[in-house]
This record gives structure tokens, sequence and C-alpha cells, in this order.
């Protein structure tokens, strides 16, 4: 029990402090770094309390493709941020306030639960479970969940679709084959038949 | 202290939304950063899914956690694409030039 309370404060610590270096780096590259490890702990923290898979898609999606792709937007797009940081003690103070009033109306739903202690008492870690988190998943996900999976496939193919159109440019400097121009093409538009008198030649006209 | 129950991961998911938040306000002129703020709260939604799922045995927020996972990579793609295409017209992601629609 000792092991989990060092290795939770740990981990969340870790993950609170990068979260704050996200928002706070000046170099929007170190932002991206600082979002990876955060993602990480808290993967890990999932792994931690028996949410294995979970966790390990967390990592899969979150560090392998969005975080990549933020680094390759950044990267693309870099050398542009140079005036960026420029309000950031104008806006500070409202920020703050807000911030403020929304972490401790969050702390007042979590400390109103004394009022209610056998809610605390009873909701524990299940550490003698029969079957592994995957399975339990797995069984719920393509039965009751089927439908809602489902949907979540249409929402990642929209989404492809989308960022494939939005960011899709025809060039016109490139010479393209185009087939149908290819394939429609007479006779009569590229060969002429000339009578060639002698000693006269021929006289080329494009 | 010792014991870590599900109100400290409610914490730490309170923590990481908080500075979300935060960070959609402090950085209101890099979108790049205001996106990363959005991940950080869907983060911390996620993190409050999967401590209510473990702490009362019910895999039914994992799902959940699943299909967020879905939206929020959708919603980072598009954003992100949204967010190539305006550099490509304008030449600028700063937040004060998205103003060619303004009245």
């Amino acid at each position: 029990m000792i092991a989990h309370a060092l290795i939770f404060y740990l981990l969340s610590s870790v993950a609170i402090l990068s979260s704050l270096m996200v928002i706070s780096s000046k170099n929007t590259v170190h932002s991206v770094f600082f979002l990876i490890l955060a993602f990480v702990n808290v993967s890990c923290l999932f792994i931690m309390i028996g949410a294995e898979f979970v966790g390990m898609i967390l990592l899969i999606v979150y560090v392998g493709a969005v975080a990549v792709l933020f680094l390759f937007v950044v990267m693309m797009l870099e050398g542009n941020f140079v005036k960026v940081k420029q309000g950031f003690l104008q806006y500070m103070p409202f920020g703050f306030f807000i911030a403020l009033v929304i972490f401790f109306e969050l702390i007042i739903i979590i400390g109103s639960w004394q009022f209610r202690p056998e809610f605390i008492k009873t909701a524990k870690i299940a550490y003698d479970v029969k079957e592994t988190n995957t399975v339990q998943i797995g069984k719920l996900l393509y039965t009751d969940y089927f439908l809602p999976f489902q949907l979540s496939g249409i929402v990642l193919l929209v989404a492809m679709i989308g960022a494939i159109l939005l960011t899709f440019r025809r060039r016109d400097n490139l010479k393209r084959q185009d087939i149908l121009k290819q394939s429609s093409r007479e006779r009569e538009d590229s060969i002429e038949l000339v009578d060639v008198e002698s000693n006269k030649g021929v006289k080329v006209n494009d | 202290m010792i014991e870590i129950t599900l109100a400290h991961y409610l914490f730490l998911s309170a923590s990481i939304f908080t500075l979300g938040v935060f960070g959609i306000f402090v950085n209101r002129k890099n979108v790049i950063v205001i996106l990363m703020s959005i991940e950080l709260i869907l983060l911390s939604v996620n993190i409050n899914m999967v401590a209510f799922s473990v702490y009362l045995q019910n895999i039914t927020g994992q799902i959940f956690t699943l299909f967020i996972l879905t939206v929020a990579a959708a919603e980072a793609a598009i954003g992100l694409a949204i967010l190539v295409v305006f550099f490509r017209n304008r030449g600028s992601i700063q937040v004060e030039d998205i103003n060619s629609m303004k009245g």
C-alpha cells in the first residue's frame, strides 16, 4: 500500500508539473514534449490501478499519434512564434480568477462526499478479478456498446476525410498525366501530311 | 494519506482540468497551445472516468474513455488541418490575425 501511495504521488506530481509547463513554456516544441510527459505519466497511473488497456491505448493514441501530429505541425509552422507570448501577463489575472473558481468548485464537489462516508468506504479497487481488463472491456464493448463503437469508427473516418480534404492542394505547375486527354487525342490533331516539292523543303508552322 | 482513495484521483483530475482552462486563457495568442490545453482537459476527463470505473468496479467508464479518446484524436487532427490551411492562406497563425470575418 505504501508503494502504491509513493508511486501515485510521484506520477501525479510529475503529471501536474508537466501540464503546468505545457501552458507556461516559451518554446512551443517544449510544450509538446511536456504534453508527452504528462500523457506518459497518466498512462502509468492507469496501468497502476488496473486499467491496463486504456493506459496502453492512451500511450499509443496520444503519444504515438496526437503528440507526433502536434510536433509535426509545430515544426512545420516554426519561426512564426516570435510575438505569441506577448499577452501572457495581460490575460493572467482574469484567467487565474476563472481557473481558481473552477478549481474550488471541483474541490467542493469532491469534498462534499464526507457527508456520505459509506460511499468512500465501499469504493475500493478490486484486486481479485477473474478476467483481465482487456477481456472485460471486450465483452462489454462488442455487445452492449457495439453501435457506439461503430459510430466512433465513423467519427474517425469523417475526421480523416475532413483532414485530407482541408489540406489537399492541387498544384498547377506540375506536369501530371491526364488519361482522358491522352486517349481522346485524334490523328488529325498531331499529324499533318504534306507534299514536299523538290529543293523547297517543308515550312513548319507551330 | 497513505491509502490512495478515489478522491486522490479526482483531485489530480481537477488540477489538470484547471491547468487546461488556465492555459486557454493565458495563451490566447497561440492556437497550438490552446489545442494542447484542450487535450489536457480531455485527459483530465479520462482520469475521472477511469478512476470512477476502477473504484466502483464498473467497466463502463473505461469504454467511454475509449470514445472520448476517439473524439479527442479526431478533434486534434481536424484542428491542426484547419491550422495548416489557415497558415497557407494567411502566412500567419496569430490569433489576432483571424479577423477577416469580423463585421
